[in-house]
């Protein structure tokens, strides 16, 4: 174990050493920086401590997620987030404060803003004309437990009729403070999608005029989409041989 | 509704079956002599009414809340979650591939639109989105149009039944039964099919199948005929429609409402158009609006836009002819790190995998049979990231949002369902009208709680 501490200097390098798909990507000339690894793996099939003799418990996978990208971003990308620096500047908010950094991936972009600025950035994106991002496709949550201090994310992806564009906003916030200012003033249609992800993920959306939960019972114990929580099952018993329940199959992640 | 007393941090609301000490009946069957007996007793109270979640006009497992003063239904407030079943949690626990079987099951009036839109999210989060072979396109394009058919018939069919007119209900599920039929003969299953798949489709067409499914269009396109000729013109039909669910452009544009309760408000808004996928921009067709914006626009509309989705059938059919005189084409992607090994065919004991490829895997190659055992149990890796698709589905946009950490499985899988969002619109369309234009508003918002609850 300390040996491979040793050898290994970062997890990004250690991400690019353990064969990452998204190696062609980090090249020196495009100037992206390193991978955002959100989590590292070790052991494969399930092996956990002593008694393994496969080799497979010390297996070692990082888990990065594309990392942040530089100007320019390609299409209309760069114009968006021109005009949105501009309009944030007028309300008196730095960009950079706002949003933290740009991921542009398979042709889609992402900002992801600090909680605190979501409710301006959501309403100068719907208001200025010449961004006019109508339409929020409501918020979809994911939970990485292991990227410490932005446990909870909440994508928002946001399309314009008007210019016929899409972009997505994405906010992350740690488990220990899942509060994220609720934005149904701008977009009213995320009732509904707000109430489903702290159903699911115990994201709290403060503003909310009654974050009750939406489909599980009222009183319910738990955020079932959360990566802690089981997805449940029975093992089956088939002709003398036993099927474990999905969750305690073998699994090659 | 007990108010909590601490506003800090938003909670659930009270116990299930906590009333707040107020008058509660259960009324099953006849037995409403006693309960409108108190109402007119206790003028004072107010009236709160449960619709559903089974009643039969909830299209499924709906709850309508209703808060009435006689017959004006003042406060309308759906609830939701009754057909639950976790399916995007149980998707983290299957390969990619499999996932197909389990978003089919979300909206299963229109469940090719799931399989298309998560199969077009996996392949752009593989970058194989142009290495898709052009015969699975047009297929994929002839499945989806074809089924937006069937789901708009399920709409105006049930709706009619709603309304007493028993006759529409008969008329559009003989017309779907025939679109089954079609979809049975490619698919192998009238519903669930699991047969578009990441990189492709499961199998290509049988043969015989573009001359089958053109036979079956002029029938289709007959009863369609029947329905309108039904419907459209008769006074109890316009009396019970017209006018209500009004819902304007501006609060369907605020409540996200896509689909034809946007059309129905004037906005040409369609993603088959303005972002196309599938190719959709080489066909020709039409994106119909309306702009009375109630219950009876969004019955013309679903009227017009059959008739479009089978002036595309006809056009893939074309093309799919066209490619048969030319001899085989695939109907998976190249790349055999990702394409599905087998072929299926139907053999004497139904369908299964075609024995050509049982024969070689068995007994010529044995590193076909790992080739084959790798692929199917462990399945293909994809690239860490994540991706949003949206296409147009018959009830609005679809979305899927998957999230892949580089592994066998999706990291995380969400579907923002148009019925979801659009029952949303519930209380904006039905409050200040009766009790019995609910019932209409509902159906022409046309939910599918399978969807809606996942």
């Amino acid at each position: 174990m300390n040996d491979e501490d040793k050898r290994v200097t970062s997890p990004s390098q250690e991400a690019q050493e353990a064969g990452s798909q998204h190696l062609e990507q980090v090249s020196e000339s495009t100037g992206r920086a390193p991978l955002d690894v959100v989590e590292v793996r070790e052991g494969m099939f399930g092996v956990r401590g002593s008694g393994d003799t496969s080799g497979y418990g010390g297996l070692r996978r990082v888990v990065a997620l594309p990392g942040p990208s530089q100007r320019p971003y390609g299409g209309y990308f760069d114009e968006v987030v021109d005009i949105l620096a501009e309009v944030l500047g007028e309300a008196g908010v730095d960009y950079d404060d706002a949003v933290e950094k740009v991921v542009v991936f398979r042709d889609e972009c992402t900002l992801f803003v600090r909680r605190e600025h979501l409710p301006l950035v959501a309403r100068s994106l719907r208001d200025d004309q010449d961004l006019r991002f109508e339409l929020c496709l409501g918020v979809s949550g994911v939970h990485y437990p292991e990227d410490e201090g932005r446990e909870l994310h909440a994508v928002y992806p946001l399309f314009s009729v008007t210019h016929n564009r899409a972009i997505r906003l994405e906010v992350a916030v740690a488990d220990a403070d899942p509060h994220i200012p609720s934005i149904i003033d701008t977009y009213p249609a995320n009732d509904w999608h707000e109430r489903e992800v702290w159903d699911f993920f115990g994201v709290i959306f403060d503003g909310h005029p009654s974050l009750a939960r939406i489909q599980m019972p009222d009183d319910w114990p738990g955020h079932p989409q959360r990566k802690d929580y089981p997805l449940g099952g029975i093992p089956v018993e088939y002709k003398g041989a036993t099927v474990p329940s999905p969750d305690n199959r073998r699994s090659y992640n | 509704m007990s108010t909590p007393s601490s506003t800090s941090r938003p909670t659930a609301t009270g116990p299930a079956g906590d009333t707040g000490g107020a008058r509660e009946y259960t009324a099953t069957g006849g037995d409403w002599d006693e309960i409108s007996a108190d109402a007119m007793a206790n003028p004072d109270e107010r009236i709160v009414v449960n619709m559903g979640p089974q009643h039969p006009s909830t299209h499924g497992v709906l709850r309508l809340v209703l808060e009435i003063e006689g017959e004006t239904v003042t406060e309308a407030r759906g609830g939701i979650g009754f057909l639950h079943t976790g399916i995007e949690k149980n998707m983290e626990y299957r390969t990619w591939t499999q996932g197909v079987t389990y978003c089919t099951r979300m909206d299963y009036v229109a469940p090719l639109f799931q399989e298309v839109g998560y199969c077009l999210a996996v392949e752009k989060l593989l970058d194989i989105t142009d290495d898709v072979p052009e015969r699975a396109t047009l297929i994929r394009v002839m499945m989806m149009e074809l089924n937006r058919v069937a789901s708009h018939l399920i709409a105006l069919g049930t709706g009619g039944n709603e309304l007493g007119a028993t006759t529409m209900m008969t008329i559009a599920f003989t017309a779907r039964e025939d679109i089954l039929k079609i979809f049975e003969s490619i698919t192998g299953l009238r519903m669930n099919h699991a047969y578009i798949r990441p990189g492709g489709v499961a199998v290509d067409l049988p043969p015989g199948a573009t001359q089958m499914v053109r036979e079956y269009i002029p029938q289709i396109r007959d009863r369609i005929g029947q329905l309108e000729k039904l419907s459209l013109k008769n006074p109890i039909f316009l009396g019970r429609l017209q006018g209500v669910g009004y819902l304007p452009l501006a609060g369907a544009m605020a409540l996200g409402a896509a689909g034809p309760i946007l059309r129905s408000a004037g906005l040409p808004f369609d993603l088959r158009k303005s972002q196309p996928y599938c190719g959709y921009e080489t066909y020709d067709f039409e994106v119909p609006t309306h702009t009375d914006a109630d219950s009876y626009a969004r019955v013309v509309l679903r009227f017009k836009e059959m008739r479009e989705s089978l002036k595309i059938v006809q056009q893939v059919l074309d093309r799919l002819e066209a490619q048969d005189r030319k001899g085989k084409h695939p109907v998976m992607v190249a790349d055999k790190r990702i394409a599905w090994p087998a072929q299926l065919s139907v053999g004497s004991d139904g369908q299964g995998n075609s024995l050509d490829h049982i024969r070689q895997i068995m007994g010529s190659s044995m590193e076909a049979l790992i080739h084959h055992f790798k692929l199917v149990t462990e399945g293909f890796r994809v690239p860490a990231g994540q991706v949003y698709q949206q296409i147009e589905h018959p009830k609005g946009v679809l979305g899927v949002h998957l999230v892949s950490d580089g592994g066998t499985r999706p990291y995380r899988a969400h579907f923002r369902d148009p019925s979801f969002n659009n029952l949303q619109t519930l209380g904006m369309m039905c409050e200040g009208g009766t009790i019995a234009d609910v019932v209409v508003a509902v159906a022409s918002i046309d939910p599918v709680m399978g969807g809606v609850d996942r």
